[in-house]
């Protein structure tokens, strides 16, 4: 059997290397080159990795609950494992997400954590809920019964979700949160090139990371299926020298 | 017609490969006695043949249904004696048969009868499963298979912790389905007793099969 | 179906009867939450006022989680599932006999914890028809996504810390919801408790659909 011992390939190089070279430029532009906020002054740099993590947390969330319909109606084992990759990814970026928001949120608006922040909270629901997931996923026994459970909890999350988010928000009418600055257009042109650029290069971050977790993913459930084939011949043998016992 | 049929079947606990390539026939009517040594897959088989485990390679078909698709069908069809009893302790044993025998669409008239012919005495209905001795349980959880007149049954150990007068019940109760036109699958220890209901005898070990002898009746 | 349903749920009502769990531990449990965090809050009316139809659902979540881990054991000891299987019910009456086996429960305690807020919390029901409905539809919610959930983890070695994991998250939704409706039945804040009674019913119908349809899958697989 072809020996494999790293997921690297030359598209994951060639994608490592601009995310290297993106996040040069990114920090590049958003430190120097964008213009300081009145209110909010270099605070505001944050939005430039905050936002794209926000946005590819709930990429990652939508893509494992995708997945996990996927395998559920079709038995995909593609799909589950892209599942399985993507959430754990997602978290990653969740927790990033979060992060960044408290650090931002500490000099601009002088608190770490806004109960009324309606995605602020949502989000933090949805983190755990991943967190969930990734605990079902370590539980042992057969494969298809974890990708089962797996499954049904991401399901069962994407179809929360939108309950969760209409609690939060009626939860408390009012929120700190910025106003969504994409569509305003009140941005100025150099924070909104370069938050396009930054939201370019998580993107292409997110690929490099699932790409790379997906295929150790696929390996390892290889592995494991020719360890099956060895269990068999083992578990045979076991009945030969003893021939017809009574 | 075959009752069972397997080819190369594969079932796994775990990731522990219990069975690891069954070839095998059954045809209606007949006793078969499977033996093998602690831990050969002799449970596994049974379990697999009633429908409760997943075909993990080769494939099989019980009762004319296949077991990749159709295990349902087959659980309805079959009468299974496990070793753990699959009782309600805190129910009494009329209770629990009431309810078995309401879930599996029997007429619950037929449990009392059924403990009747268990020999669970009239005193024991209404005292909950909890309290019994592992002897009674084992009767009740044959009743539960005797109320269902299966045209397959699959027992496991049945005649291990019942009394004298307990084994001897089995070995009616085996005789009686046998003659009713039921096929039987049943492992033991006890092969001296077994050995004159049965048509057939197969041996397991390390997960397959590895001996089959018919004897004559 | 409807026959199959009433089925597992007398079954699962007549074995909680004759244990006695839910009267003689999770009840005592609860009341001994309420009365903790009255300790906790330091009799302070203000405060206690406030907090009551919160310190009142969360206590309801902890008695939803212990009464669904007990649902879920009566079924894993002895092989009970394994029987289930065999009896050929469909599963998606399982599901719902075992939930409403556990909303009967549930609502038994939230019940006398009315009784236990109004004694030690000084608590007035403004609203009974609003209390009564909020109570009834949130239950709907935490026991199916908690039967669910249950049998999800059941089988597997440390389902116990599991379980929370999974289950609180979900619920929280039935926390925000079913404490503002409470909010306003109590008359201690002035929102519109019949909208959030809304949002709690969707909660329950898409957990209780769901549910329905992945039980048989969990029964089989796991």
């Amino acid at each position: 059997m072809q020996e494999i011992n790293h997921t690297g390939s030359r598209t994951t190089r060639l994608l490592g290397a601009a995310v290297i070279l993106g996040l040069v430029v990114l920090f590049f532009l958003g430190w120097f080159v964008a213009p300081e906020d009145d209110e909010q002054q270099d605070a505001v740099r944050m939005i430039f990795v905050h936002v794209p993590s926000a946005i590819f947390t709930y990429v990652a969330f939508m893509t494992t609950a995708i997945g996990s319909a996927m395998w559920l109606l079709r038995r995909s084992v593609w799909w589950d494992t892209l599942a399985a990759a993507a959430a754990e990814v997602g978290v990653l970026f969740c927790g990033l997400t979060l992060f960044t928001g408290a650090i931002w949120g500490r000099p601009t608006w002088n608190t770490y954590w806004d109960w009324g922040d309606v995605r602020l909270v949502t989000t933090l629901i949805l983190f755990l809920m991943m967190i969930g997931y990734l605990s079902v996923r370590s539980l042992g026994g057969p494969e298809t019964a974890t990708a089962t459970r797996a499954a049904i909890v991401g399901v069962l999350a994407a179809g929360i979700m939108p309950i969760v988010n209409r609690s939060v928000e009626w939860w408390e009418n009012n929120t700190l949160h910025q106003k969504s600055s994409l569509t305003d257009g009140n941005l100025e042109d150099m924070t909104l090139f370069t938050l396009v650029v930054g939201l370019v290069v998580w993107g292409l971050f997110f690929w490099w990371a699932v790409l790379h977790r997906f295929r150790i993913a696929w390996l390892e459930r290889e592995l494991r299926s020719t360890d099956l084939d060895r269990a068999l011949e083992e578990r045979r043998a076991e009945g030969e020298p003893e021939g017809e016992k009574v | 017609m075959s009752i069972i049929r397997l080819h190369a079947a594969v079932a796994l606990i775990g990731r522990f490969p219990a069975l690891a390539g069954v070839d095998l026939e059954v045809g209606e009517g007949e006793v078969v006695l499977v033996q093998g040594p602690n831990g050969a897959g002799k449970s596994t088989l049974l379990r697999l043949c009633a429908g409760l485990m997943r075909l993990e390679a080769g494939e099989g078909t019980v009762l004319g249904r296949d077991l990749a698709t159709e295990r349902p069908a087959i659980r309805r069809s079959v009468g299974l004696l496990g070793h753990d009893t699959a009782l309600y302790a805190d129910l009494t044993v009329r209770e629990n048969l009431d309810f078995w025998a309401k879930a599996s669409r029997v007429d619950p008239a037929a449990v009392e009868p059924a403990m009747a012919r268990l020999g669970v005495a009239e005193r024991l209905h209404d005292v909950s499963v909890g309290l019994l001795s592992a002897g009674q349980r084992r009767r009740v959880a044959l009743a539960a298979v005797v109320v269902r007149r299966p045209r397959l049954w699959l027992l496991d150990e049945p005649h291990a912790g019942l009394d004298p007068s307990g084994r001897d019940l089995v070995d009616q109760l085996v005789g009686d389905a046998a003659a009713a036109g039921a096929t039987v699958l049943l492992s033991s220890h006890e092969v001296d007793r077994t050995l004159d209901l049965a048509t057939r005898r197969i041996t397991v070990a390390g997960g397959i099969i590895t001996g089959d002898v018919s004897d004559a009746r | 179906m409807l026959a199959d349903i009433r089925l597992v749920a007398a079954k699962d009502l007549r074995i909680e009867w004759r244990s006695r769990v839910t009267l003689s531990q999770v009840l005592p449990f609860a009341l001994l939450v309420l009365v903790l965090f009255g300790f906790a809050l330091d009799a302070n009316r203000a405060v206690l006022d406030a907090a009551t139809s919160g310190l009142y659902w969360i206590t309801v979540l902890f008695v939803g989680l212990m009464s669904v881990q007990r649902a879920t054991a009566i079924e894993t000891t002895d092989g009970a599932r394994r029987a289930l299987l065999l009896a050929g019910i469909e599963p998606a009456a399982v599901f719902l006999g075992k939930a409403l086996a556990v909303m009967v429960q549930l609502l038994f305690v939230e019940l006398v914890l009315v009784g236990g807020v109004i004694v030690l919390f000084d608590a007035s029901v403004e609203s009974l028809p609003l209390l009564v409905s909020t109570c009834v539809v949130a239950t709907v919610g935490i026991a199916a996504s908690g039967t669910l959930l249950g049998a999800l983890v059941a089988g597997v070695r440390a389902r116990e810390t599991v379980l929370p994991i999974l289950l609180l998250p979900v619920l929280a939704p039935v926390l925000i919801g079913a404490t503002r409706a409470f909010d306003d039945a109590l008359g201690t804040v002035a929102v519109d408790g019949w909208a959030w009674l809304g949002l709690l019913a969707g909660f329950g119908a898409i957990n209780t659909v769901l549910g329905a349809l992945a039980y048989g899958v969990l029964l089989e697989e796991t």
